[in-house]
């Protein structure tokens, strides 16, 4: 081979090779993310715990410590005692009849018959649906005048114009009613766990039980439901978090109404913290729901982790 | 234990029938292979038998009863998967209690059958684990507890060693037979490997396309195959089949197929053989080539043994006379169904 001319040796950069290096390239990709989480997560919580333990109010933006006092406040406040009681309702009330509509909903989509992938994906809807518009329907629907459910029960004579119940008005009903709102909304995301938790099961497994003499319930709740539970629970979690934070169903339908009857965690900080203005006692409200959660969070990792398989 | 018969077994998903006319009698006791390529419709058929399928139309016999219509739970038959299906959050002694518990056998029963089976296949040492911390022979051997355990009416099993390695697998297939034989199960045991097949059943199926091509004992399967498929789907190398008398078929195993001075006396047919390549393999010597005179889809293989072979009689490019002894040709008509069956 001729050279034409002699290529000149390039100095040789100390930075040439600087993004073959996993270190540098690893933490450069994962700056974003971090930077994310701290600014969008971790300020926000550090604040909230603050102001949960300052005197701060819209009235006196003052930055002084008081102490746990603001917690003392709330804890003797009957109201709040209510509330934290409600907040426990509303979501174990929610996920249980989530959980028991998302696992018919899994085994009904299992079977297959004609439109089935329609339905699957028009299932999804509650869940899509902005939560706003779809609380204004169930509003109407549980209307003390307008309610087609009472027309419903009416027109099938199960109850007369007089014995109508007012859904929306009465305490206990009124938590009933965001409960089932909560869980039309949290039950797709069930069905949609429970579907890829019961299609992960090897079909020799759900074989052998049958042949070993297993009937329907008996497969169900000794084969499918133990090895479906690791990733229920994942679910589970998700479905907790969400619902013991969230305050728009609340919000939307009842405003905590009537009488307090269905205000929630999320509800009474936003309320005291931000309409009433109260800021420091509101996010001590909100800063509750930490040590409650991490309770149930905790718990039900510990538990996949020894059942998992 | 008892017998298993089916009649005409039809089994259709949507148009295309799986399992085409099946009858077949398993005597009580006996270990019945059903031998067939993938796709061929045996494990459909096994299903139907365990209840898993239900057959668009025939009868189904255990023990002299027709089951047609008889949930799987109460058939009595026990199955064993190819993947074994074990119970991953069950441990081994829930795995094997499992079908006991499904028929309410009382608890100090059912442990004592535990303590049984897993003595007979000596994993008594496991039960306290989970699927998963066993290897692949422990997991076969508790899913054959586990199959065992309520003493079925018969057991069925669905190429159960496939999953294993090749060494394991010959002495599982060892255990397999020798613990059938000692409990004297009807046993009725899918596979597609002939070795298998052949070693291990007392009669053997072959079935082909949903039908039985042939049932007999594995020295009939291979020395008097009932037509074309049955020949060349067991053997290894294959039957050679050659056309003849224009139209039909003629047959022999490569085996047989040997130079024409190894022909040691009685009446044999002389061919002029061409050899093109030859295998060493041992225990024997594979030698490919093609037959003057007759056509095959194939090339004509002949399985030699080495150590009787002079090396000139299968020199490669050139004609060597070879023979086959006449008692060991078979012959097939145009339709590839034996013609001169004795």
């Amino acid at each position: 081979m001729v050279a034409i001319a002699d290529s000149v040796p390039k100095p040789a950069s100390r930075f040439r090779f600087i993004f073959d290096r996993r270190d540098v390239l690893g933490s450069l990709m994962v700056a974003p993310a971090i930077l994310y989480v701290l600014l969008l997560v971790g300020v926000p919580f550090l604040m909230a715990v603050y102001y949960s333990v300052s005197a701060y109010t819209i009235y006196d933006p003052s930055w002084s410590f008081v102490g746990l006092s603001n917690f003392e406040d709330i804890i003797e406040d009957p109201s709040f005692r209510q509330t934290l009681y409600n907040t426990f309702i509303f979501t174990f009330g929610s996920q249980t009849l989530g959980l028991i509509l998302g696992k018919f909903g899994a085994l009904l989509l299992l079977r297959p018959f004609p439109g089935r992938k329609l339905v699957r994906a028009l299932i999804i809807l509650p869940w899509v649906v902005p939560v706003a518009l779809a609380t204004v329907a169930w509003q109407w629907m549980f209307d003390s005048l307008y309610s087609v459910i009472n027309w419903t029960m009416i027109a099938l004579g199960f109850i007369t114009r007089d014995e109508a119940p007012n859904w929306l008005g009465t305490p206990e009903l009124a938590m009933l009613s965001v409960i089932v709102v909560n869980a039309w909304r949290f039950f797709p995301f069930a069905i949609v766990i429970f579907l890829a938790g019961i299609t992960a099961i090897p079909q020799d497994i759900l074989d052998a039980a049958t042949v070993d003499g297993a009937g329907f319930w008996r497969r169900n709740y000794q084969i499918i439901l133990p090895m479906i539970l690791p990733i229920m629970a994942v679910g589970l979690i998700f479905g907790i978090v969400f619902t013991f934070t969230d305050l728009s169903i609340v919000f939307l339908m009842t405003q905590g109404g009537p009488i307090g009857a269905t205000s929630v965690l999320g509800f009474a900080g936003f309320q005291t913290g931000i309409v009433s203005g109260d800021v420091s006692h509101g996010a001590a409200i909100s800063v509750f729901m930490l040590p409650v959660l991490l309770i149930v969070v905790v718990a039900m990792l510990r538990f996949i982790r020894r059942r998992e398989i | 234990m008892s017998a298993v018969l089916t009649r005409d077994i039809v089994k259709k998903f949507g148009e295309a029938p799986a399992v085409n006319g099946i009858s077949l009698t398993v005597p009580d006791g006996e270990f019945m292979v059903l031998l067939g390529p993938s796709g061929c419709g045996k494990t459909t058929y096994l299903r139907i038998i365990c209840g898993l399928e239900k057959q668009t139309s025939g009868d189904l016999l255990i023990g002299g009863d027709i089951v047609n219509d008889i949930p799987p739970r109460a058939r009595g038959v026990a199955m064993m998967f190819q993947s074994y299906g074990l119970y991953p959050h069950f441990t081994v002694r829930n795995n094997i209690a499992f079908p006991l518990r499904t028929q309410g056998v009382p608890r100090d029963e059912i442990e004592k059958k535990v303590q049984w089976a897993s003595q007979l296949l000596g994993i008594n040492h496991l039960l306290d684990r989970r699927p998963r911390q066993l290897s692949g022979g422990e997991r076969q051997r508790v899913a054959l507890a586990r199959a065992l355990v309520r003493e079925p009416t018969a057991l069925l099993l669905d190429e159960p060693l496939s999953n294993l390695d090749a060494k394991l697998r010959t002495s599982a297939r060892q255990e397999i037979k020798n613990f059938q034989q000692r409990v004297g199960l009807t046993t009725i045991y899918v596979t597609h490997d002939q070795v298998e097949a052949m070693g291990m059943g007392d009669r053997i199926a072959v079935i082909d396309h949903g039908q039985i091509r042939q049932v007999g004992t594995p020295i009939e399967i291979y020395n008097d195959p009932a037509d074309l498929f049955v020949a060349t789907f067991v053997g290894s190398p294959p039957m050679n089949i050659v056309t003849h008398n224009g139209g039909g078929y003629l047959g022999f195993r490569p085996e047989n197929f040997l130079p024409k001075e190894m022909m040691n006396g009685g009446g044999f047919t002389e061919f002029s053989f061409r050899v093109d390549r030859s295998e060493y393999l041992g225990s024997e010597r594979i030698v490919y080539g093609v037959t003057d005179g007759f056509e095959s889809k194939q090339p004509i293989t002949a399985k030699l043994p080495p150590a009787h072979v002079a090396e000139q009689n299968i020199r490669p490019g050139e004609w060597h006379p070879f023979g086959v002894k006449n008692s060991a040709l078979r012959e097939f008509d145009k339709d590839g169904k034996r013609a001169n069956r004795h």
